[in-house]
């Protein structure tokens, strides 16, 4: 999933101090299963703005609303009536959905109300960990399904630095190092042999470094435009 | 002969060579790499010209290297895969051979959050590259070399002649990879090989034993690094905290002797220290030399290259073997 983390009030504040009607917008996928954007979020949010606005003597209209998903336009056309009522959309989906939501929404801005992070797991209630980069060429079955791309610091691809102390990076002793994980699991399967050989230069082309990335299934292009052309069964729709 | 450089000469010689280091200063003044260079002459066979190193910005590697060059000390260049991508290596790998350079060590980096391990500000904010690694950075070198190729594939019309070094931590974690990692820099196309700061001399022979039961001694030139120490303090900070260093317990209850012997005279305690910390040096240069496989020493005398002189004559590795090019 995708995870994010919130931003400092005082930073939301500087963001919508000069807007009159403000509607924190929150996504209920990703973003709020780690406790970010949710629209629970959106309402505390939604809240602590109009606290500081009371503070500030400014006078701010703010409410918050939540949809499934800010990724795909069927889950917020139904509230779009309504969110375009606003001056200022502020929302906590991740980066994903605030330009999604900036390219359909017509003249109004539509600002980020968290930080996106990383793609990562849940390893227990509260905690977050990244563990894929999406650099968009996998071989995670070379190293015992544990990423050097997104976990090691230096993203090295032959094996350890010189920096591993006692399993951790020399970035941080609260990080893992990655190759040291990676190790350890490859004996555990069996494959430690895996690792002898070299990995040659990476083509980063297929990561964020080749531009931004698109992805067209035209057989699902196609299926969708026959669908969209086919006549309307007799009696009409149920 | 592979680069020519006066390294390759006297390591192709079978006399055990000897490395030393030079870290460039934080300034625009060329002066104080003159000076180094100037001391380290005559006492090392080629020294290193560290890239950056503990990720704090100092006189590149390269434009230091011509310097210590024009004062007659043959350079180490450094390249770490922190910095450039594969385009910008490449560029500076020709202008370095085109300068004269022709030995190059490539290394991963401190990463840039490292800042002089906190003494600095240094720039730990800064975006990384690891565009490639120091595997894959030792193949680009011998492939431009070897084939006068560019690691895309494009042709090189003269092409640069380095020998290529890099670097290993024979004891880090995870331990029983080391080995592999080794394995890798040599397959790759590594010539020599300067390895982290050894103290635990019966750790390393136990990782030497395993690189000759691998052969990987007589494919490349394995140089034991020795960190000349200088105090207790500096001893007990690099068993703590610096990757793949362990400090056997004698020698730093031998550096707390002398730094107690001289009471509260700090004067004295810092001069008795350094003393002890050159005899040391030269114990682990002999220990390191006497292991099999070893064709050499690296040695890192930091922010005091004054001490190398002495430390050489010591160890009874001057003076240093003048093999003229063919």
């Amino acid at each position: 999933m995708i995870v994010g983390s919130q931003k400092p009030i005082d930073e939301i504040w500087d963001m919508v101090k000069d807007f009159k009607k403000v509607l924190v917008f929150g996504c209920n996928t990703c973003v709020a299963i780690c406790h970010a954007g949710g629209e629970k979020e959106a309402e505390t949010i939604a809240a602590l703005i109009r606290m500081r606005a009371a503070q500030e003597g400014k006078r701010i209209e703010v409410n918050h609303l939540g949809v499934m998903r800010h990724c795909e336009p069927e889950y917020f056309d139904p509230v779009m009536d309504e969110v375009r009522r606003y001056d200022l959309v502020l929302s906590t989906a991740c980066g994903v959905g605030v330009n999604f939501l900036s390219e359909r929404i017509g003249e109004i801005p539509v600002y980020p109300g968290i930080n996106t992070s990383f793609f990562g797991g849940v390893p227990e209630a509260g905690v977050f960990t990244e563990l894929c980069a999406g650099c968009g060429n996998c071989i995670l079955h070379l190293t015992g399904g544990i990423c050097p791309i997104a976990r090691c610091s230096k993203t090295l691809m032959n094996g350890p630095c010189g920096g591993t102390n006692k399993g951790k990076c020399e970035v941080s002793p609260d990080i893992d190092c990655a190759w040291y994980l990676i190790v350890e699991r490859m004996k555990k399967l069996g494959t430690l042999e895996k690792l002898y050989e070299i990995q040659p230069p990476r083509n980063w082309s297929t990561s964020r470094d080749g531009g931004p990335r698109r992805v067209s299934l035209e057989h699902i292009r196609a299926y969708e435009e026959k669908e969209e052309q086919k006549p309307e069964p007799a009696g009409g729709k149920k | 002969m592979k680069s020519g450089s006066n390294l390759e000469r006297v390591i192709l010689s079978g006399q055990p060579a000897v490395t030393a280091e030079l870290g460039p200063p934080m300034s625009a003044d060329p002066h104080e790499v003159i000076k180094k260079a100037n001391i380290l002459k005559g006492y090392c066979d080629a020294a290193n010209i560290t890239d950056c190193q503990t990720a704090v910005v100092r006189i590149s590697s390269i434009a230091a290297a011509v310097i210590a060059f024009q004062q007659g000390l043959e350079p180490v260049m450094q390249m770490t895969c922190r910095d450039r991508n594969r385009i910008a290596m490449q560029a500076d790998l020709l202008g370095a051979a085109a300068l004269g350079l022709r030995n190059c060590l490539c290394i991963a980096g401190d990463h840039q959050k490292f800042s002089a391990a906190g003494r600095l500000k240094g720039h730990p904010g800064a975006k990384n590259v690891y565009d490639v690694d120091t595997c894959q950075l030792v193949g680009i070198l011998k492939k431009m070399r070897d084939e006068g190729k560019q690691e895309g594939g494009d042709p090189l019309e003269v092409a640069p002649k380095f020998f290529i070094g890099a670097s290993w931590t024979p004891m880090a974690d995870p331990i029983d990879f080391r080995p592999i990692n080794l394995m890798k820099k040599v397959n790759a196309g590594a010539d020599f090989i300067q390895t982290q700061g050894i103290y635990d001399i019966a750790g390393f022979r136990s990782q030497m034993e395993t690189i000759r039961n691998m052969g990987l001694h007589e494919r490349t030139a394995i140089l034991g690094g020795i960190i000349v120490p200088k105090s207790a303090m500096m001893l007990k900070y690099m068993d703590s905290s610096v990757a793949g260093v362990s400090v056997p317990k004698p020698l730093i209850e031998r550096m707390t002797k002398a730094k107690d012997a001289a009471g509260d005279d700090k004067k004295k305690a810092k001069e008795l220290q350094e003393a002890e910390g050159i005899k040391i040096a030269v114990e682990l240069i002999q220990q390191v030399l006497e292991t099999p496989g070893v064709r050499g020493v690296h040695i890192q005398a930091i922010e005091w290259e004054s001490a190398m002189p002495g430390i050489v004559k010591a160890a009874g590795l001057y003076p240093r073997p003048n093999i003229p090019e063919a």
